[in-house]
């Protein structure tokens, strides 16, 4: 397992890495995209299991009621609205 | 090695594609109707498009000697127009006696409005009033929770809903659990940059068990793999699991499925 897999996921790792690195450059590490990469990232070594599905989840809307409207806009791979944690820091 | 491609749309590959999917040891394709990368203008460019799907694509694979299926539907996406979704709807029971169409799909959600959820349910209403398999596709990226969500709610609420004949498709970690308690099949969808992987579609059989879930390549217009199930095969084997295993996911689990509909059959060889 470890032999077959490790190389691959350690590259994507440092593209993970260099793409945080990369935003910061650009000064674009605001976007509400990369804010929710970095708190994705923090599961990954929070020492608790089924983090592929826990950050899928940290990823998702979690709003429950259909959309009025379409913004007809395609999905953009994070919410864009506060997720309960970052709300109380706030 | 034998297996099934039970999501794939084929109208915008190559015929390239049909002969590598052979060569690899593909026994049927099956097509839903999906988005065309634009939002068709009128209901007669549906009506070409389920001719696209009934006539002219099963001619194309069948020089390669390939049976060929199809689900017919509005996609989600063009659901917000709803005076020509519910002209297409109306297309469709005319060309669901056409010899390769399996049932409704792949309907189902795309930014989980309430446009999208009512043509949902009429989709739904239809194919159970013709007794007609079902095909959903779950949103992208973050809607995918929300919408799986609401999509097991509506067929729940539906009495004429009978979960084995419905499958779920691209299902992540985060949403196959609650399509498989609720007793309906799932699908995962292997992408190189969304939906699943190789390694974490194995992951998810080997955590959910292998009993009602069927793999797919969604190869489309978009960045996708037509070869991508028969290249999963490697990944279980390199695990350890058996030939019996990867024809069980790869080959009997989609036959099972889609054998519902009678007039899914395969060539007689590869029926063994
Ligand atoms: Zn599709």
């Amino acid at each position: 397992m470890v032999d077959h897999g490790f190389v691959p996921v350690r590259a994507k790792l440092i593209e993970v890495a260099a793409f945080l690195d990369r935003v910061e450059r650009y000064a674009v590490a605001d976007d509400f995209r990369c804010a929710a990469l970095r708190r994705a990232a923090a599961l990954l070594v929070d020492g608790r299991p089924a983090r592929a599905r826990r950050i899928l989840e940290q990823l998702s809307d979690p709003t429950t009621r259909p959309d009025a409207v379409s913004s007809g806009k395609a999905a953009l791979g994070a919410w864009a609205g506060q997720p309960p944690s970052a709300k109380r820091k706030a | 090695m034998r297996y099934i491609e039970p999501h794939g749309h084929m109208v915008s590959r190559t015929t390239d594609d049909y002969q590598a999917m052979v060569t690899a040891g593909c026994q049927a394709v099956c097509e839903p109707a999906f988005w065309a990368g634009f939002d068709r203008g009128s209901a007669a460019g549906f009506r070409d498009y389920f001719r696209q799907l009934t006539e002219y694509e099963p001619a194309r694979a069948a020089k390669f000697l390939l049976p060929h299926y199809s689900w017919l539907c509005l996609n989600p996406k063009e659901s917000e127009d709803l005076g020509l979704a519910r002209e297409v709807l109306a297309l469709i029971p005319e060309f669901l006696g056409r010899p390769n169409v399996l049932g409704i799909g792949e309907i189902g959600l795309n930014r989980n409005t309430r446009n999208e959820l009512r043509i949902l349910e009429e989709h739904v209403a239809l194919a159970v009033r013709h007794d007609q398999l079902i095909l959903v596709h779950t949103p992208h990226l973050e809607d995918k929770l929300k919408g799986t969500r609401l999509i097991l709610d509506l067929l729940r609420g539906h009495p004429g809903v009978r979960p084995g004949r419905v499958i779920i498709d691209h299902v992540e970690e985060h949403t196959i659990q609650q399509v498989l308690d609720a007793g309906f099949w799932a699908g995962i969808t292997l992408y190189p940059d969304s939906k699943s992987s190789p390694p974490r579609a194995v992951d998810m059989l080997e955590i959910c068990g292998r009993e009602r879930i069927w793999l797919n390549s969604a190869c489309d217009w978009g960045v996708s793999v037509p070869l991508a199930v028969p290249k999963t095969a490697l990944e279980m084997r390199r695990r350890g699991h058996s030939e019996d295993f990867v024809d069980a996911v790869l080959f009997r689990n989609p036959v099972r499925f889609l054998s519902q509909c009678p007039k899914f059959a395969l060539r007689a060889e590869s029926a063994g």
